[in-house]
């Protein structure tokens, strides 16, 4: 075990390197000079061959490319020159709303989501069985905004039980509690039936394996059977999903975050790519690109800790 | 005899499908005495797997059992309630499967799967494990008591065959299912598993339903043969009596077909011609009439009737009759 996280933790470096690269090139190849979108239109030659020497755009490509990562690697994502403080600052100041939403909504998802799968897998092709598809179907294709706006207008402004706006003042847990409910639902709520859909697939296709059918032959308990024999594998599919899910969501909670008017990582983006603030859009995407491999790490190392045949392998 | 630790009786199986209900099992009679190894021989499809699902009530969700009874030290095995099956199950009755490979489950350890069938016995999980190794030790897995840690994919499918062999011995069953527990091995390996079934069996009194195509195996290790075809049980009785008389026409010409007595190199193998009948649409008469190498025109209108050659020796056949 001990083996397979130090490769795959290597692997995860050598993907945010190759990310950064990829996304600091992307960034200078396209035509257009940041130093004159930070200036304006006004600025002199020599304002902007000040800021170029400022921002290291004189020296050669693969320089820059090298300084950048180092800086990368040192925490530091560069200057925001609109407000003139450090990327970093801004990009972490948002994060922890960001991660304790899309935590917050996958986790209640899992939680709901794992045992109707399970459920409609034990009794499929039963009335509840369809009935839970139906509503798993039903709630993937509501758009997570369409959910947030009538949740805002039933919870919070017809029925007035939780706040609309905002994600609370920092300190005040309870608050903060009632301020990520309707996010964290509004996000949530297609991936329970995601979660439930893919589990009950999964869990149909190994409970028609060769060893469930011994297990059953040696009489072992339905539970054990169905909660530990069946579930250890068919939940390795949910997990890799679940990986990518919450590495996406870090970046494209976007919507939630703006119905709700709640700081986070997606608004910060979606802000500053509006603004063209080269700087904050590397750095937001910097550090959301390192989280989605963390994700998956986490993820891939989850499965690992379950499935001996996937830690052998890598 | 005294009474026969499973007891089928007039048993017959239906699979209700799109096209209509195949008729899968058909009038089964069937003994396996204590202690004793019955085995089962017959083609691909004949429903020899059928029987032994109906028998633990494994059944596929569309298998129907039209008639019959099917009894187990005495208890009626389809009035008995889930608890009881389950109690049954893994207890009295134990089973080995077709495919080593996939009988296992990958994410578990040997060690704790064997504990787990033995949940049960109120004994601590130190001693089932001691009892899991022991057993392992006996069915031939050197360093038994270390491997118990290892997943099953860390095994040759020799050594999982013999790890199935070991749990199904474990939980020491009056009962061993064996369906077919050697196909999924090469020549050399079915020898050494088969052998070993035949000394642990020796050793631990059970008696063995044996599943098997493979007509050498049978004669190695049973004492009593059932042949069927195409749902039908056609003959039944002792090794000596089936390999050395066998009444019933495709007896006869499955052992002609066995590519063990050939003496004389072919350039063909000897196959019996024809075609299974559809099990929708039964023939009228005797199942094995239209590829019966004897076929009478009775044969044609009426089923035949059982004919007792010997003791334990039945026939269903009409050219017996005397």
């Amino acid at each position: 075990m001990l083996f397979y996280l130090l490769k795959r933790v290597g692997l995860a470096v050598v993907i945010v390197v190759v990310a950064v690269v990829l996304l600091y090139s992307m960034i200078h190849v396209v035509p257009g000079d940041p130093a004159s979108v930070i200036l304006g239109p006004r600025a002199t030659p020599e304002m902007k061959q000040e800021l170029h020497e400022l921002m290291g755009l004189d020296r050669p490509f693969v320089v820059q490319v090298v300084s950048f990562l180092g800086k990368v690697a040192r925490g530091d994502l560069g200057m925001d020159f609109f407000s003139q403080r450090p990327v970093a600052q801004i990009v972490f100041k948002q994060l922890d709303e960001t991660l304790v939403l899309v935590l917050a909504s996958i986790g209640w998802a899992m939680l709901l989501g794992i045992p109707l799968g399970c459920y409609s897998a034990v009794f499929r092709n039963t009335f509840s069985d369809k009935l839970v598809g139906f509503f798993s179907i039903g709630v993937i294709a509501v758009p997570s905004f369409v959910v947030a706006l009538y949740s805002l207008l039933l919870f919070a402004v017809t029925l007035k039980w939780l706040p609309a706006i905002g994600a609370g003042e920092s300190g005040q847990y309870m608050d903060q509690l009632r301020h990520l409910i309707l996010p964290a639902f509004a996000i949530g709520l297609g991936w329970v039936g995601y979660i439930a859909r893919l589990v009950r697939a999964s869990m149909l296709e190994v409970l028609n394996e060769n060893h469930i059918r011994r297990a059953r032959a040696f009489g072992l308990p339905e539970h054990m059977i169905v909660f530990q024999y069946a579930l250890k594998l068919a939940i390795l599919p949910t997990i890799t999903l679940l990986g990518t899910g919450i590495g996406r969501l870090i970046s494209s909670a976007v919507f939630a975050e703006i119905v709700f008017a709640r700081p986070g990582i997606g608004k910060l983006i979606f802000d500053s790519v509006v603004s063209r603030n080269y700087p904050l859009v590397m750095g937001a995407v910097l550090v959301s690109t390192v989280l989605f491999v963390l994700s998956t790490t986490v993820s891939d190392s989850v499965n690992a800790m379950l499935d001996p045949r996937v830690r052998e392998r890598l | 005899m005294a009474e026969p630790v499973l007891d089928i009786r007039n048993l017959s199986v239906n699979y209700l499908t799109p096209r209509g209900t195949v008729k899968a099992l058909r009038r089964i009679n069937l003994q396996v005495p204590s202690a004793k190894v019955v085995g089962l021989v017959g083609e691909s499809g004949c429903g020899k797997s059928t029987l032994i699902s109906t028998v633990i009530r494994l059944m596929a969700e569309n298998a129907r059992v039209a008639a019959g009874e099917i009894r187990f030290t005495g208890k009626d095995m389809q009035q008995l309630s889930p608890r009881d099956l389950r109690a049954i199950r893994g207890r009295d009755m134990s089973m080995v499967f077709q495919d080593p490979m996939t009988a296992l489950n990958p994410v578990f350890t040997v060690g704790r799967q064997m504990a787990d069938i033995q949940y049960r016995d109120a004994v601590s999980r130190k001693e089932k494990l001691k009892r899991a190794s022991d057993m392992l030790s006996l069915v031939g897995i050197p360093d038994a008591v270390s491997r118990l840690d290892n997943y099953p994919h860390h095994f040759s499918g020799g050594m999982r065959q013999r790890i199935t062999i070991a749990m199904a011995l474990l939980v020491q069953p009056k009962l061993l299912i064996a369906d077919e527990p050697t196909t999924a091995l090469d020549a050399t390996l079915e020898v050494q598993i088969i052998r070993l079934l035949k000394a642990l069996q020796a050793d631990f009194q059970c008696a063995i339903l044996f599943i098997s195509h493979h007509l050498n195996v049978i004669a190695e290790l049973c004492d009593f043969v059932g042949v069927m075809y195409a749902g039908e049980l056609v003959e039944k009785g002792s090794v000596r009596d089936i390999f050395h008389r066998p009444g019933h026409p495709y007896t006869r010409a499955l052992l002609e077909c066995d590519p063990s007595v050939i003496a004389e190199p072919t350039r063909f193998l000897p196959t019996i011609p024809g075609e299974i009948p559809s099990l929708i649409d039964l023939p009228e008469g005797c199942i094995f009439h239209d590829r019966c190498p004897r076929a009478a025109q009775v044969c044609k209108k009426t089923p035949p009737p059982e004919v007792s050659l010997a003791e334990h020796h039945t026939v269903a056949c009409h050219c017996l009759e005397v």
